[in-house]
């Protein structure tokens, strides 16, 4: 115990203390704050206790009701971009070349996507979309496919998921492609050697390798698309009717369009909630699924 | 099983060689007998791991054929060539057991269930890794690593060779011994052509019955360890062979006498075609120099003595050119004057760096 006692350390860690409080805790507890209570405007509230919360979670009032449908549309969203996104930027990660000067130009193309600010993308596809004038929705309907993501569901959740495939399947293969390049080459002569087939090879050697940055992206695409905003609330705003409008969407809608505080508050807390608990729930099962912690020593 | 014929094999990375300075590998002529064990030894860049890849097939030769048993595979694909090989580092499949990384070959050549299993138990007990055979082999330790990826090799009946790629350059010094007698073992239990690539001369010289120097892209010398001791044929492998190195002096030689500067030396054999115009040197390992008491032998100068454990080694000049000799037990030195005597038969006479034979040899 002579070791010299020095508190003056904390002052270094104060300015952090501060940012975080003003930044996280500060208006984590004023959403804490509206959830329990009830507006009508002109800044006058009223206390609610934890009623909102029940409403919230009862599908048959109408707050819940609009909660757990703007919910599983979250999820259906997610499952199926994740469904698409990582088998396919898997697949173009494979394709993508390993050496030359086509390394660079197919890294560039492939980034382009990501640059582009979320709202543009939005535009973009909502003109590129447009049955009048966009040439993606004109050329549809002069196949004589009924297109119209403005007025039909289908349509626009095709545009929908489309629209964050292009965005987002980059993502996935830049990780992927990261990392297929850290292979030793050593494996895919061993795997010759051992005339193992391309699928084999893929099974054995390039998957198992590529597990870690899978995990990866498959967290970060989920978390995405979980809390997705700006490209659907730019591309149909949620319609037609609700038929695309997610957890995020139906949040704003409440808080800034109706000025419902309190019922805002108490959904982005559960909301917030679900997203912590199933990137827990992603996160251990993916990293349990191959962590047997190689042991020293007792080998042969 | 079978012999290596390698017929005017050359190498070049660059699509169209000019000269011989951009051949990666120069030609080469050889046979290599079923059954046997040999090392490719050489500095790094020497062009050995390039005619590893030669023979497994994961490079085509610029020129030549490589034959196995006489048949043409030059363009036969790796897996169609029956030959194993171990690398650098460790190579297992992560997501598999033992058991299922020693069956992977068989199970890809489509073999009998009961086949597959019976030559698994056979070569792990071989091994000596029958009790792990069912432990993930990424859990393992990189030796044990190793002897999967040389097992991986031995299911197959059919193996024609075995190539090891600087096997040990991963593997804890105490493991490699072991490592490299299992190996040596199942070379002589099993009768396989070994072929193994290092630039470690003890790792060439304790597992190989034929030792085949490279340097530059060329074979300089094939030969067993005894004969690259004692008559290397190029004074890089007196260099490269041996602890220290063979000494190489620049000479002159006339008749039976070969002059160091001002210094003369007996020889045994005369040296009368040498060539006009090449370097001519002297070459003799510190083997066979020992120092003695000024005035005996040739005077030398002594600057220092290593001690290197089992002997005593004496770093001297002999007229200006650094050599190294034997110290004897018990010998005192008086200042830094000295006596070199040298073995007279052991005495070799290079040409431009290559082992020139002298005629007329005494008894």
């Amino acid at each position: 115990m002579d070791k010299p006692v020095n508190n003056r350390a904390w002052w270094l860690v104060a300015p952090v203390f501060a940012i975080v409080a003003f930044s996280a805790i500060l208006p984590i507890m004023t959403v804490v704050n509206y959830s329990v209570q009830d507006t009508f405007g002109n800044n006058q509230f009223f206390w609610n206790g934890l009623g909102w919360f029940q409403e919230l979670l009862d599908p048959s009032t109408e707050l819940g009701g609009r909660f757990f449908d703007a919910l599983w549309r979250n999820l259906l969203f997610s499952a199926i971009i994740l469904a698409i996104e990582v088998p396919l930027g898997i697949l173009v990660a494979l394709s993508m070349p390993r050496e030359g000067w086509r390394v660079a130009a197919t890294l560039v193309i492939m980034a382009l996507p990501l640059l582009i600010p979320w709202n543009v993308v939005g535009t973009i596809w909502q003109v590129f979309a447009r049955a009048d004038i966009g040439l993606l929705g004109y050329g549809l309907n002069a196949l004589g496919i009924d297109y119209n993501y403005t007025g039909d569901t289908l349509s626009a959740w095709i545009t929908i998921v489309v629209m964050d495939v292009w965005h987002w399947t980059s993502l996935v293969a830049l990780l992927c492609y990261a990392g297929l390049k850290s292979i030793p080459d050593a494996y895919y002569q061993a795997a010759r050697i051992d005339g193992a087939s391309r699928w084999a090879v893929f099974t054995t050697i390039q998957l198992p390798k590529m597990k870690r940055v899978l995990l990866i992206a498959v967290l970060l695409r989920f978390m995405d698309s979980f809390m997705i905003y700006t490209e659907p609330f730019v591309l149909t705003g949620g319609g037609p009717g609700n038929a695309t409008t997610f957890l995020s969407i139906d949040l704003v809608k409440l808080a800034l369009g109706q000025f419902d505080l309190g019922k805002a508050a108490a959904m982005s807390l559960v909301y917030n909630l679900i997203v912590l608990a199933l990137c827990w729930v992603f996160y251990t099962v993916m990293t349990h699924a191959g962590s047997e912690r190689p042991d020293q020593g007792s080998a042969a | 099983m079978a012999s290596i014929t390698l017929d005017h094999l050359a190498h070049a990375y660059r699509p169209d060689p000019q000269g011989p300075q951009d051949y990666a590998l120069k030609e080469i002529n050889h046979v290599w007998r079923q059954g046997g064990a040999y090392a490719l030894l050489g500095p790094s860049g020497c062009g050995k791991t390039t005619l590893l890849n030669i023979i497994s097939g994961l490079v085509t030769p610029t020129r030549g054929r490589i034959l196995f048993d006489g048949k043409d595979v030059t363009n036969l694909p790796t897996e169609a060539r029956n030959i194993a090989q171990v690398f650098q580092f460790p190579v297992v499949y992560d997501t598999m057991t033992v058991r299922e990384n020693l069956a992977f070959p068989l199970k890809n050549r489509h073999l009998p269930r009961e086949t597959i299993a019976k030559r698994v138990e056979e070569i792990a007990s071989r091994l000596d890794m029958t009790r792990v055979l069912d432990r993930k082999a990424s859990n393992l330790t990189a030796d044990a690593k190793q002897k999967i990826s040389l097992g991986r090799g031995l299911v197959r009946a059919d193996v024609a060779a075995i190539l090891f790629d600087e096997p040990l350059t991963v593997i804890d010094p105490h493991l490699k011994w072991q490592l490299r007698s299992t190996l040596k073992e199942l070379h002589r239990a099993l009768d396989l052509t070994m072929i193994y690539v290092t630039h470690d001369q003890t790792e060439a010289l304790t597992f190989a019955d034929t030792v085949v120097v490279m340097h530059d892209g060329a074979v300089v010398q094939t030969g067993t360890p005894e004969e690259l001791f004692e008559r290397p044929a190029h004074t890089f492998v007196g260099h490269f062979i041996g602890s220290p190195g063979m000494n190489v002096l620049p000479a002159r030689v006339e008749g039976r006498l070969a002059h160091i500067g001002n210094v003369a030396v007996a020889l045994a054999r005369a040296y009368p075609a040498l060539p006009a115009g090449e370097r001519i040197e002297l070459g003799v390992r510190p083997e066979f120099a020992t120092l003695a008491r000024a005035g005996t032998g040739l005077p030398v100068k002594v600057k220092r003595i290593d001690d290197i454990g089992r002997a005593r080694i004496a770093r001297v000049e002999i007229a200006g050119h650094p050599a190294a000799a034997l110290v004897p037990e018990g010998l005192a030195l008086d200042g830094d004057t000295a006596g070199l005597n040298l073995e007279t038969r052991q005495i070799h006479i290079y040409a431009g760096g290559v082992l020139v034979a002298g005629e007329g040899g005494v008894g």
